[in-house]
């Protein structure tokens, strides 16, 4: 973050004095501080309004019950994951919580997620369920993009939620995108036409131990 | 109409609608306290680079190559903020909403890449970071080639469904 910010002061100042506009620059600079706190506020209403309608949302159990619906997709991307370990409700908890735009909710549990995981498979080095998670959650899965929205609204839209149906086809294009490549690398990187073997032999002990208990 | 919905649902669920909508309210005010000094300091670079006009020498070296390809060439230097600083590209956003407008085409497309991407360097660190992961393998390689994907499809979608 550093490194963006410096990079860009850095840009800025040598372009602006190879090209003799350094007075354009500093007034720019002081404009945008004052900008920004405009923009902060203008967004605040909506961003606090809708935080407290997602709250409610979830102290419905409306989270909850997202959870469930997405179990048999989930159970599919995370092969190698038991659909009743701690770790695989913490995966569709966060997947839920994202969805619903609840970015607070959605990153303790997904760092939950992550080290239930981990636990399941010590070293330092990431297993496809860890790949296909942090994907997850770098392709954004909202239902209502609320923040861009807000943004939207504050710069004149007609209507600030018209673009939701092309929001939603490109958050999936993408996320696919991300998934299907990270299967095909995973599979030419190490010939493996069976990620995660491993652990599926471990859960289908679990499941014959359960069985004779 | 959904606001109206959830609240129904929560007074049948029996849920303290009030001390909900108070709670979230109070996390909505810490997200926001905690995106303010980053967004002030980017917004202040953004600024600054905005002002010394190298962003837009930058967009006119890539402009000729986006045209040829039928890519609105305003939109390159918010695709390649997005990634790594997601103050930023709101901030670029904005820039694309005062000059072309909120409903603009190109204003359009950054709202959908910036409703359907995250910032991919945070994420990344962030949840590699809590498990202690090292070797991330091929993580970033596809999370970037989702957010390319998604500077892509934006302009296809807001092209063939809101034209």
């Amino acid at each position: 973050m550093s490194y963006v910010f410096g990079v860009m002061i850095a840009a800025s100042f040598l372009y602006a004095l190879i090209d003799g506009s350094l007075a354009a620059l500093s007034e720019g600079m002081l404009n945008a501080s004052g900008e920004a706190i405009e923009l902060l506020l203008s967004i605040s209403g909506m961003l606090i309004m809708w935080s407290g309608f997602m709250r409610i949302a979830k102290d419905c159990g409306l989270i909850e019950k997202l959870s469930r619906l997405f179990a048999p997709i989930l159970r599919r991307l995370y092969p190698d994951v038991a659909p009743d370990s701690e770790a695989f409700r913490y995966i569709s908890m966060n997947i839920s919580a994202n969805l619903l735009g609840l970015g607070n909710a959605a990153t303790p549990l997904g760092i939950r997620a992550m080290r239930e995981l981990k636990r399941r498979s010590p070293g330092d080095t990431a297993t496809d369920s860890m790949v296909t998670f942090v994907l997850m959650n770098t392709a954004s899965i909202q239902l209502i993009p609320t923040t861009v929205a807000a943004l939207r609204k504050s710069y004149g839209s007609q209507q600030p939620f018209d673009i939701l149906l092309c929001v939603w086809i490109t958050s999936v294009a993408a996320l696919a995108a991300g998934l299907l490549s990270s299967g095909i690398i995973r599979r030419v990187k190490h010939g493996s036409r069976h990620p995660g073997a491993g652990h599926r032999a471990v859960r289908i002990r679990n499941l014959q131990g359960r069985q004779s208990v | 109409m959904l606001v109206t919905a959830l609240c129904v649902y929560g007074i049948c669920r029996g849920v303290n609608l009030f001390d909900s909508f108070v709670e979230g309210a109070k996390e909505g005010i810490e997200t926001l306290k905690f995106i303010a000094p980053t967004m002030i300091a980017l917004l202040v670079a953004v600024g600054t680079l905005r002002a010394s006009g190298v962003l837009d020498r930058l967009a006119e070296l890539i402009r000729p190559f986006a045209e040829a390809i039928g890519f609105p060439a305003e939109l390159v230097p918010m695709g390649l903020l997005r990634p790594v600083s997601g103050s930023g590209a709101t901030a670029l956003m904005t820039n694309l909403f005062e000059q072309n407008g909120a409903d603009s085409f190109v204003g359009r497309c950054a709202s959908v890449v910036a409703g359907s991407t995250e910032t991919t360097f945070y994420a990344v660190s962030m949840y590699y970071g809590a498990a202690g992961i090292k070797k991330i393998r091929h993580t970033l390689f596809s999370a970037l080639l989702a957010d390319f994907t998604a500077i892509v499809i934006s302009v296809v979608t807001v092209g063939l469904l809101m034209s």
